[in-house]
């Protein structure tokens, strides 16, 4: 592994199925109701999020006491840094409190980046502005891998706001990675004017796309997105590109629907689609634990054997 | 460059010893009493010779190019408001080591240049600092909100003398406020000059719109925001016959467009930075702000068209959009980051590198673009080599000396700005400015300030 994970873009591949085969022993270990591991004993691991994401935060704080290492949770919001100290300062007392590891959120893309470069220890890039989110798309891949089997020659279907998703970014770079034929399907205005250089195809027509997909993953739409006119309305999105119950129906059997949460049930995923069985939205946060464990447990060269 | 005999700075009178105007045949030069007194055939010129007033410095100059001095039509010098970043001193000292004689001061100061009080503030600061001569930009509207049109014609009146006018920063994207404007300024032939940028095309644009936009996450700033103005004011230039200069042109499409407007015989002037003829987008992959700038880098095919249209004349000049910014400023995440790069001192070198080097201007073609154009498009008066290589006697002694051999690395601790932003950090550029005399005084001699 190299020392930060920043991108899934520059994952290669033998790392990105360490990662998975070492969550999938931590998954194990979990199973086994070992609740704590040793090997990041000593070690401090501070979770610095400038964004407000209880769900992602409190994955990356059980992961790290899991492996026993000293988390810090250094929230940004309402501190200093909210009131204009700026991201290198934020750096500097990071060093000064000698992380080992700093888990970054930001609403900047590229904010991990620069730490990274400012900070001695690893950086894990826990999302940044419309980027990247690596560990999501590297759960949803793990999640993929446990109910399918495989990755190599999946068929997955992203939908909904690609433009705007870094989990759509780092799920595409993974997934062609790992051999899957990625589909995004969304209205041209929520896709990037350089989609063209993607290892994915494009379509407007989900009813085309879903009986052959083998998974599905619904993207968050936020309602601002309206006003700024990327789409006339709710009502008008939800028909054209929302998941309901009757187009679930039209997906193969074995399909999977994923989303990376919080969902807005109703417009772009149906309640009934988002809690049934083909659902794996409620193991993805199970799933979101052993990979960062495997994740923090690579880039710091935890001692000890795991399984 | 080596100065022969003690007390050489002290002299009024100079010889340029064996200098080669544009690159051309060597010969001596004599400069004195703030003009060019005479000159004759390279080598000729001894301590005894005829002529030579009391007290005159020869220089060794062998080898070295001569070129009017330069001009820099888009620099912002931050003072008044922003001397943490640059002031009137520091800037036009970075411009002298750069070669320039005289630079354009942008409007967007704090207060904004748009009285006739603040631009005879900048000019004398200009005057009283020494380096090279200010001339101010005045703002086309009142701070630059593009609401109400500016004082021009007081701007026009002061000892300033302003006859180039931008709300640089922002665009005058109002359409009737901008015909207004380029009609407005003809009655004492003024030009305006347009930061071409449509602004809701670009809310919160952040670089060039494309792949490497797409892959970072970073919104884009579209092409088409650009062209889509400079072909609206190109048309209300030629619609009322004013003129109309384009500030920092970065695509290939409005090389395309002005080439167009150009060829229907209107008033069209455009620029292209230094930055721009060199970098591109791809730079952007690692998030740091020293390439942040507006409008952004682009693609390598802009930058191709950029160069071609330089050299085909579709494009007049270069000019450097010189933009200090302190460090908290570029230190930070990539959208906290103010856009701009420093340019002064850099600017001859990446000409060099971009123009001569692969052929494409010859030295009357970067005395053209660096200087006459300039001049011409600012309302100065001619500079003193033609672009035949003339040397006119009896014209301002204003000119530069470039030694064409050295490769140096640019060291950003080292340039005279108070900032520290310049994108070439660490790269070796062509070129150095040897010597800058302004009017027969040196500004620059052995390549450092006088
Ligand atoms: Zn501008």
């Amino acid at each position: 592994m190299r020392r930060h994970l920043l991108t899934t873009e520059e994952l290669s591949r033998d790392d990105a199925l360490l990662v998975l085969d070492t969550a999938e022993r931590m998954a194990r270990v979990a199973e086994a109701s070992v609740r704590k591991l040793p090997t990041l004993r000593g070690r401090t691991v501070v979770n610095l999020f400038f964004e407000d994401s209880t769900r992602t935060r409190t994955s990356f704080e059980v992961a790290a006491k899991r492996l026993s290492a000293d988390v810090i949770n250094f929230s940004a919001r309402g501190s200093s840094v909210s009131k204009g100290e700026s991201l290198k300062d934020t750096a500097q007392t990071l060093e000064a409190m000698g992380a080992d590891a700093v888990v970054c959120r930001h609403s900047a893309s590229g904010a991990p980046h620069r730490l990274a470069s400012w900070v001695r220890g690893s950086v894990v890039n826990a999302g940044d502005g419309t980027h990247e989110h690596p560990t999501q798309a590297l759960l949803d891949a793990f999640t993929m891998r446990r109910r399918l089997g495989r990755i190599e020659g999946l068929r997955v279907t992203i939908v909904g706001d690609v433009l705007h998703s870094r989990v759509a970014r780092s799920n595409i770079w993974l997934l062609a990675t790992l051999g899957a034929s990625v589909t995004v399907v969304a209205p041209p205005t929520l896709l990037p004017l350089g989609v063209s250089a993607w290892p994915v195809e494009v379509s407007y027509d989900l009813d085309a796309v879903l009986p052959k997909s083998d998974v599905v993953m619904m993207l968050r739409v936020q309602r601002e997105r309206m006003s700024a006119a990327y789409f006339p309305t709710e009502r008008e999105y939800s028909r054209r590109y929302g998941l309901d119950v009757d187009r679930a129906a039209i997906l193969p059997e074995h399909a999977l629907v994923m989303h990376p949460g919080p969902m807005v049930r109703g417009m772009e995923i149906a309640s009934q689609v988002a809690d049934s069985a083909r659902s794996t939205v409620v193991e993805q946060v199970a799933n979101g634990v052993s990979v960062r464990m495997a994740v923090l447990y690579l880039l710091l060269g935890g001692s000890g054997e795991v399984s | 460059m080596s100065t022969a005999g003690a007390g050489a700075r002290a002299g009024k009178a100079w010889v340029l010893r064996r200098v080669r105007p544009l690159g051309g045949d060597p010969v001596d030069v004599l400069l004195a009493d703030g003009v060019i007194a005479s000159w004759r055939p390279g080598g000729s010129t001894g301590p005894d010779s005829e002529g030579l007033p009391p007290g005159t410095t020869i220089l060794d100059t062998d080898g070295l190019i001569l070129l009017p001095g330069l001009v820099d039509l888009h620099t912002h010098l931050r003072e008044p408001g922003r001397e943490d970043a640059e002031t009137v001193g520091s800037g036009t000292r970075a411009a002298a080591l750069g070669g320039f004689t005289t630079v354009f001061a942008m409007a967007n100061t704090n207060p904004v240049a748009d009285t006739a009080g603040v631009v005879e503030q900048v000019y004398r600061l200009g005057v009283d600092a020494g380096h090279c001569d200010v001339r101010p930009v005045g703002a086309v509207t009142v701070g630059l909100a593009g609401q109400r049109l500016a004082e021009l014609g007081a701007m026009a009146g002061s000892a300033a003398g302003v006859r180039v006018f931008s709300d640089d920063g922002h665009c005058v994207s109002d359409a009737l406020l901008m015909r207004r404007a380029l009609e407005y300024v003809k009655a004492f032939d003024g030009v305006v000059a347009q930061h071409a940028e449509e602004p809701r095309l670009t809310e919160n644009a952040q670089m060039n719109e494309g792949v490497v936009a797409a892959r970072l996450g970073l919104s884009g700033w579209p092409a088409v925001a650009e062209e889509a103005i400079i072909a609206r004011d190109a048309l209300l230039a030629g619609h009322v016959d004013s003129r109309l200069h384009i500030c920092h042109v970065s695509t290939a499409g409005s090389v395309e467009i002005i080439r167009w407007a150009k060829a229907k015989g209107w008033r069209v002037t455009a620029e292209v930075t230094p930055h721009h003829l060199l970098l591109t987008e791809d730079l952007v992959s690692s998030y740091d702000p020293v390439y942040k700038v507006n409008p952004p880098l682009r693609t390598a095919d802009d930058v191709a068209a950029l160069r071609a249209g330089l050299a085909d004349g579709t494009i007049d000049c270069v000019a450097t959009d010189h933009a200090p910014h302190a460090a908290e400023d570029k230190e930070t995440e990539w959208a906290a980051a103010r856009p701009g790069m420093l340019g002064l001192q850099t600017a001859l070198s990446v000409v060099m590198e971009t123009m001569v080097v692969g052929g494409r201007l010859d030295w009357a073609g970067v005395a053209d673009r660096m200087a006459l154009a300039p001049a011409r498009i600012g309302g100065l008066p001619s500079p003193a080599v033609d672009a035949g290589g003339s040397v006119a006697v009896g014209a301002p002694a204003t000119v530069t000396l470039l030694d064409p051999s050295p490769w140096q690395v640019v060291d950003p601790g080292a340039l005279a700005s108070r900032s520290r932003n310049t994108p070439y950090a660490g790269r070796s550029l062509p070129g150095a400015v040897r010597a800058t005399f302004l009017r027969g005084r040196p500004t620059v001699l052995d390549g450092m300030i006088v």
